[in-house]
């Protein structure tokens, strides 16, 4: 009896254990996730200054889907994510949609904006702080990175990624979003 | 496997997968580092004992990509001269987020530096400063680049 206790407290704390990190970055591909719009909260506003030195709120995008991405040059799993967000700025942004880039590299814009221009990359990317990383990371800041949050059209954060996901995955939110 | 063997195995996943998720910012420890003699004479060799999470992996000294953050240990003293760092041998390792393998240590490792006694250096006890910089990530995520300070104690003869 008390073995077959045992077990059933294992079992859970797999399951626990297993829906953890699924909600993090594993979730099976092919179908949206994103939160439904009542259980959304709003997304934190900042002001932030792009590689072109123009400075914009996150509230400039009402009214659009966002996809608020943490990274830094340093960080592997991010490289990866940079050619779907290209494509998907350069694909969706005529149907409301925008990626916002919010950079994490100590050495700042020195080592930022050499990267964008060898990247190519054709969305709005700005210098991330602290102010900024305890908006959207609680006190310590942003601790993992990638950091996405998908956030909708009325500026409401609709899910949370943290790590390297799939780009269906993202698609698919997006897709969802953007109907 | 025996059903005890079984439990005890489950309950050990169970756990791994919550420590996984956890958001940890620490992933490397340094073991505690033994007292270092200085002779008057020639070089002394000290060792720093560092432990990795599983699944993490710092990147080494020299890691092969441009962009990545190497492992740095520096040393600060009156009383002695760094000689020599030497870090280990480096594991290729194939991550999902890049194509070839990148350089890096993983699990427990230990760096070695060979340190002389400095000219004016005076006897007697005192600390030895270290600062030990890194960058670890796993296969889907990276932690920021973190600095630990060191402090090891120290006798000049």
């Amino acid at each position: 009896m008390r073995f077959r206790l045992l077990c059933a407290l294992t079992v859970a704390l797999l399951a626990l254990s297993a829906g953890g990190c699924m909600s993090q970055n594993t979730r099976a591909e092919g179908r949206s996730s994103v939160k439904p719009a009542s259980k959304r909260n709003p997304a934190p506003d900042f002001e932030a200054k792009d590689a072109n030195g123009q400075s914009f709120h996150l509230t400039d995008y009402r009214g659009k889907v966002v996809l608020l991405n943490f990274w830094a040059t340093w960080c592997g799993p991010c490289k990866v994510e940079i050619p779907w967000f290209i494509d998907f700025e350069r694909n969706y942004k005529d149907r409301g949609f925008a990626v916002v880039g919010i950079s994490l590299d100590d050495d700042g814009w020195e080592a930022v904006k050499p990267y964008l221009e060898r990247r190519r990359m054709n969305y709005r990317v700005a210098l991330g702080n602290m102010d900024i990383e305890r908006l959207y990371g609680g006190g310590t800041g942003i601790e993992s990175l990638p950091t996405s949050f998908i956030i909708d059209r009325d500026g409401r954060v609709a899910d949370v990624h943290v790590g390297l996901i799939s780009r269906n995955d993202y698609q698919n939110e997006l897709e969802e979003l953007l109907h | 496997m025996n059903s005890k063997n079984f439990f005890i195995s489950a309950v050990l996943c169970a756990l791994a997968g919550v420590t996984a998720c956890a958001q940890t910012p620490g992933v490397l420890s340094v073991s505690e580092p033994s007292k270092l003699t200085v002779p008057r004479a020639g070089d002394v060799t000290g060792s720093l004992k560092l432990q990795l999470q599983p699944g993490y992996h710092v990147n080494s000294n020299a890691p092969n990509e441009e962009y990545l953050i190497p492992l740095r240990l520096t040393w600060d003293s009156a009383a002695v001269e760094t000689v020599a760092v030497q870090y280990p041998k480096p594991v290729l390792e194939k991550s999902d987020f890049s194509d070839k393998p990148l350089s890096v240590f993983n699990g427990n490792f230990e760096v070695l530096t060979k340190f002389r006694r400095a000219a004016k250096a005076s006897p007697g006890p005192g600390f030895l400063n270290g600062k030990l910089r890194y960058q670890a990530c796993n296969d889907k995520m990276c932690l920021p680049p973190k600095t630990l300070e060191i402090r090891v104690p120290l006798l000049v003869e």
